[in-house]
């Protein structure tokens, strides 16, 4: 299941000003696994994330995303090619429901238009009835159903992220990114938060994982990347990461 | 959706009937058809109001230069079906181009500003509104075209297959006005655009209308195509006014660039704020109100000022006016969401708490 490649970045950089955020950065996420992109505050992770999927553009480098090139600054064509993400600061729809916010994740699977909406064309209904139904599955899967109707906005922090990744999971992710999910978590959610990413791997989702909690990372991932100031300082697996020097120092300051 | 057979909602369906049909006759009863031409003139602004409201109720998109595509749709029957260039086009053909030439027009407003957001496109678009009147001022000269500020007379009114609704006839033993003969015709068109309105918001479309409108960046991260979903928004809610337009110019039988000046506009944007954003009962009930209240103060302040102090202290022009504005900064005071906001908007106002952990 694992071992062909995913994701490639060459020699990523992303300068923001004078400020090198990113400089020469690249990785391979393989399919299947749970890839971990982990480095101290300000590493450069979310810049790598915000390159990857097209919300910025990158000053060098390139993604070869399954066998194709991915196109620079277009989010929604990224989306398309079947990478989801979150954001590390949540961003749901707020004023819409949960149901509702996962619905809009299969936009870019369905094809309904402004004239099958005006005349209620069987197509429309049909798919319409599809999407609710996959949204409730999602839902479902996630374990937020019975907030179904609320507000985005009104639910619970962990519900709030668990709604985000049910959204990306709408959109049929080949690769679903994952940006600090158990930021602001208590233990148990973040327990919880481990079960569940375990589970979307385990039905055949690949994930970048970019974490702050070492401890969810090591456990979790397959390989670790580490990042400190907008440099790649290694890519292995969490046992040989987790006793590297460069590693350590990075995160306890030379 | 709803259960529409049920016992309940038949005979609630069969009282609005009864209603919206007695409407013109228990107006027109004393005889004058000036409240008939006020209820047809606010089923317009119904119109209006729901094609505005796609942009800014559901999309989010701040438009104060909507009654532009009005005054196209309006010249575009004015000048298909009225003496000034010897063309009269039958209604299928000129209602169509108004409403495509409209939605062309929306996409030319939407495109240069599909990076702005908030003040910055509310100006753009107060703009594009003004361009457009004044356009119309002044395309008589060298070649006329608009015939400038004098306007177009004449206009030739709706008749579909020989039936003209101007003038007064006999339908089936009921003697009908003219006004009263659009008046059916609105609200059959009415029904038809509220219908359209309702199946759009809860479409795909229009559910990637709203993800534009509550966070941009998220709604591109899931792959809609904000770009031309929004100039979508643009044009169906040009399309509307653009409707709204031609049969406004075919109801008057007259039109001129003063009838689109930037108080409209502002005007369907009140509409459409204070009867509650983005939900369409509301929206409705807002362009009715705002449509009608004016004119009831028309005739209302003047008799109130005589018999409270025997005498007329205030003009009752300016002071129907004022009492008006008074009133739009009372309900914004006491119902921020509107008058009749959508049951999502009106819980979240009530839990002022927000987040339930």
């Amino acid at each position: 299941m694992s071992g062909e490649v995913l994701l490639a970045a060459q020699g990523v950089a992303k300068h923001f000003g004078g400020v090198k955020a990113l400089q020469d950065v690249s990785l391979t996420i393989r399919r299947g696994e749970v890839y971990g992109l982990i480095g101290p505050n300000g590493a450069g992770k979310t810049t790598f994330f915000n390159c990857m999927t097209g919300l910025y553009v990158a000053d060098g480098g390139s993604f070869q995303f399954d066998g194709a090139r991915l196109a620079a600054h277009a989010p929604e064509q990224v989306a398309r090619c079947g990478i989801a993400r979150t954001f590390q600061n949540i961003r749901l729809f707020g004023n819409m429901t949960a149901l509702e916010n996962v619905m809009i994740g299969r936009h870019v699977r369905t094809r309904a238009g402004v004239f099958g909406a005006m005349l209620q064309t069987r197509a429309t209904r049909d798919e319409e009835a599809a999407i609710r139904q996959r949204a409730i599955e999602l839902l479902h899967y996630v374990r937020i159903e019975e907030r179904a109707d609320d507000l985005a906005k009104n639910l619970s922090y962990g519900d709030q992220r668990r709604l985000e990744i049910a959204r990306a999971l709408a959109t049929e992710p080949k690769l679903l990114c994952l940006d600090e999910p158990a930021a602001g978590m208590n233990a148990t959610e973040t327990a919880e938060l481990r079960e569940l990413i375990d589970g979307i791997r385990k039905d055949g989702t690949t994930i970048l994982l970019i974490e702050h909690d070492v401890k969810l990372v090591m456990g979790l991932c397959d390989r670790v990347a580490v990042l400190d100031y907008g440099k790649l300082i290694i890519e292995d697996v969490p046992a040989v990461v987790q006793k590297d020097q460069r590693v350590i120092e990075a995160y306890l300051g030379a | 959706m709803n259960n529409w057979l049920s016992p309940r909602s038949f005979v609630g369906i069969l009282l609005i009937t009864a209603a919206l049909v007695a409407l013109p006759f228990i107006l027109g009863m004393g005889g004058g058809q000036a409240w008939v031409r006020i209820v047809n003139f606010a089923i317009l602004y119904v119109f209006l109001a729901l094609g505005l409201n796609i942009v800014v109720g559901f999309a989010g998109l701040l438009d104060l230069g909507y009654i532009a595509f009005y005054a196209v749709g309006a010249y575009t029957w004015a000048l298909l079906a009225s003496p000034h260039f010897g063309l009269h086009f039958p209604v299928w053909v000129i209602l169509p181009i108004g409403a495509v030439l409209a939605c062309f027009f929306g996409v030319i407003l939407g495109s240069p500003t599909l990076k702005l957001r908030g003040d910055y496109l509310a100006i753009v678009t107060l703009g594009f509104g003004e361009i457009v009147r004044i356009f119309l001022n002044n395309l008589n000269a060298p070649v006329n075209i608009t015939n400038g500020p004098q306007g177009i007379t004449l206009i030739d009114p709706v008749s579909i297959g020989g039936f003209r609704f101007s003038g007064t006839s006999e339908i089936l033993g009921l003697t009908l006005t003219g006004p009263q003969k659009y008046y059916f015709l609105l609200v059959a068109l009415a029904i038809l655009v509220i219908i359209i309105n309702l199946r759009l918001q809860h479409s795909r479309i229009g559910r990637a209308w709203q993800a534009i409108r509550e966070d941009e960046i998220a709604a591109k991260a899931v792959g809609i195509n904000t770009r031309n979903i929004k100039l979508l928004a643009f044009a169906m809610g040009a399309s509307f006014g653009g409707i709204a337009g031609g049969i406004f110019s075919a109801m008057q039988g007259f039109v001129s660039p003063e009838s689109f000046s930037l108080i409209e506009s502002i005007m369907v944007l009140a509409m459409v704020v204070l009867g509650g954003m983005g939900h369409i009962p509301g929206v409705i009930l807002g362009a009715v109100l705002l449509s009608v209240l004016p004119e009831a103060l028309r005739y209302g302040v003047g008799p109130i000022q005589m018999a409270l102090f025997g005498k007329m202290l205030i003009d009752p022009e300016s002071l129907r006016m004022l009492v008006f504005g008074l009133a739009l900064v009372l309900v914004m005071r006491f119902k921020p969401a509107g008058i009749w906001p959508s049951p999502e908007r009106k819980r979240e106002l009530t839990e002022k708490s927000g987040v339930k952990a």
